[in-house]
């Protein structure tokens, strides 16, 4: 049976915009945070995992060059919006291995002013039709058929919801993101901390219809970074790092298995009911159990799904669901209450290591004005569109 | 005049439709070049014509899109009988007041320009169906 592994020390640098910060800058800030409030240095880490989507090659490399060249192994990882959690996952991996007792997980991203993120680049109109690709296109498909761009197709997802529970609307999706925005007024690391009504949702510049902007994630600067510990390792620490840990209880990581629709348009949801079912059934608990939750609201319409998909509510119910103010910060299952990716911000491969921050913070009784009161158990969940899932259940130290 | 199709899933002969890569081992449809399927890895697929007409599953009207794309315009999925369809909805106003979920739709060719040898590249959408009661029905 392989051991426990522990979040000894975590941190995330506030996301926004840092003009005169490169992507090492941020990365270093937060990885030696972690180490910080880890109580450990470079010498005790036995493996790096790093993500960094738009910086380019050998990422955790440069890293090390700015916070301590060890020699051990690093692993550069790329698995788009679940870059994040996917780092982390190697490093529990590793640990539970046995090869290593100690293990430091970052990611970053610099996305400020990077606009509309779309599938892909649009090709040169050219003097003659040339068929090509996987399906023969003599022209750029993207508005042709269908759409790319990442609020067109999570609206899509949000709106087929709809089309198979009903309960539905262009409000519905909004008063989600209204929720998100007020709770972000309490974070002060989040890139936007500016509170919405419901009208000046509605009628801001619509997006991708139902998605307007504020319902949309911004693209912004940040870092976060993890030290995680085995649990034989962490019973050799002071009694302060034991009380200050935080245990994972699970940590799962799943592709999309194969569905008929998944062809068409990425089917989000499937793989994230495999990773939470197997998340609960390796913590021992079920989605009542959850004092709080960070889930992937890259857009409002994909917040809702993940209700369901997480088990949070009935199956089908995921609308009257919110419509209960469950899921608001005094509600039942208080979700996002860090102001998710739709304030809080989303630099790509960070988010998945700041949403295990946000809950760790939260069962630690640090978080400060937005404390949720007696957090014991929390989860957070991430997609990469193509796709990737990472669901992590936390768990309160008992010393 | 000589025309092209967007798509190679796309056949333009007299009743315009799409055609599907149906994997001979479970039935998986595809509308691009596989090298195996993604449900049962199998490694034959014959031709299958995909029913013309469908229902509405999902939507979204963009307005904001990469340079050179034309907005607002409606994108969609379509079932049609059971496969589902990518695709735009076309001649009708994209508003939601105009598009709703579950709306019935057909498919219809669209073009999409002509080149510098005068050749015609023709695409697909997807248009209300108009001449049904039911329409309304979701
Ligand atoms: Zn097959």
């Amino acid at each position: 049976m392989a051991e426990d592994v522990w979040i000894l020390g975590i941190d995330m640098t506030r996301f926004g915009r840092h003009r005169e910060r490169d992507p090492l800058d941020l990365g270093a800030e937060a990885a030696l945070g972690a180490l910080r409030d880890a109580g450990v240095g470079m010498g005790d880490i036995g493996v790096l995992a790093a993500g960094n989507l738009i910086g380019g090659n050998g990422f955790g490399q440069l890293l090390q060059k700015q916070i301590g060249q060890t020699g051990i192994p690093v692993y550069n990882v790329a698995n788009a919006c679940a870059t994040g959690a996917t780092a982390l996952r190697v490093v529990v991996m590793a640990i539970k291995s046995g090869e290593v007792d100690t293990g430091l997980a970052v990611g970053v991203e610099k996305l400020s002013g990077a606009g509309l993120l779309t599938g892909n680049a649009r090709r040169e109109e050219g003097g003659h039709w040339v068929r090509d690709g996987r399906y023969g296109a003599v022209a750029p498909l993207d508005g042709r058929v269908g759409t790319e761009t990442m609020p067109g197709v999570f609206a899509q997802i949000g709106m087929e919801y709809g089309y198979r529970h009903g309960g539905v609307d262009f409000e519905l999706f909004a008063r989600i993101s209204e929720k998100n925005h007020a709770h972000s007024t309490l974070n002060p690391k989040a890139a936007y901390q500016k509170r919405f009504t419901l009208d000046e949702i509605m009628n801001d510049v619509m997006i991708a219809y139902p998605n307007t902007r504020p319902m949309c994630s911004a693209n912004c600067d940040g870092a976060a970074a993890a030290v995680l510990v085995s649990e034989t390792k962490l019973r050799t620490l002071s009694l302060e790092q034991q009380r200050r840990a935080v245990k994972i209880s699970a940590s799962v990581l799943t592709s999309d298995p194969w569905q008929e629709a998944c062809q068409v348009l990425p089917d989000i949801n499937t793989l994230t009911r495999q990773a939470a079912a197997t998340a609960y059934e390796q913590a021992g608990i079920g989605p009542g159990d959850l004092d709080l939750v960070e889930l992937h609201d890259c857009f409002a319409t994909a917040e809702l799904v993940h209700y369901d998909n997480l088990g949070l509510c009935e199956p089908g119910g995921a609308a009257d669901f919110f419509r209960s103010g469950a899921t608001w910060r005094d509600g039942t299952t208080p979700v996002n209450v860090s102001g998710g990716l739709q304030s809080k911000g989303h630099p790509v491969s960070a988010t998945g290591i700041a949403n295990v921050w946000e809950v760790a913070t939260h069962l630690r009784g640090e978080a400060g004005d937005r404390q949720i009161e007696g957090a014991r158990v929390g989860l957070a969940h991430v997609i990469g569109l193509g796709s990737a899932c990472g669901v992590h259940v936390l768990e309160k130290s008992a010393a | 005049m000589q025309r092209v199709p967007l798509v190679d899933y796309l056949v333009l002969d007299d009743e315009p439709h799409l055609v599907a890569a149906e994997c001979t081992g479970c039935g998986a449809r595809y509308f691009d070049r596989r090298s195996a399927c993604a449900r049962c890895s199998g490694l034959a697929f014959r031709p299958v014509d995909v029913p013309t007409e469908g229902v509405l599953t999902t939507f979204t009207i963009v307005q904001f899109a990469a340079q050179g794309v034309e907005v607002p315009f409606v994108a969609g999925v379509v079932d049609c009988a059971g496969t589902s369809v990518k695709g735009n909805v076309v001649n009708t106003p994209p508003d939601p007041e105009h598009v709703t979920l579950g709306m019935r739709v057909r498919l219809t060719t669209v073009p999409v320009g002509t080149d510098a040898s005068g050749v015609e590249a023709v695409g697909y959408g997807f248009e209300p169906v108009s001449d049904r009661a039911d329409e309304h029905d979701h």
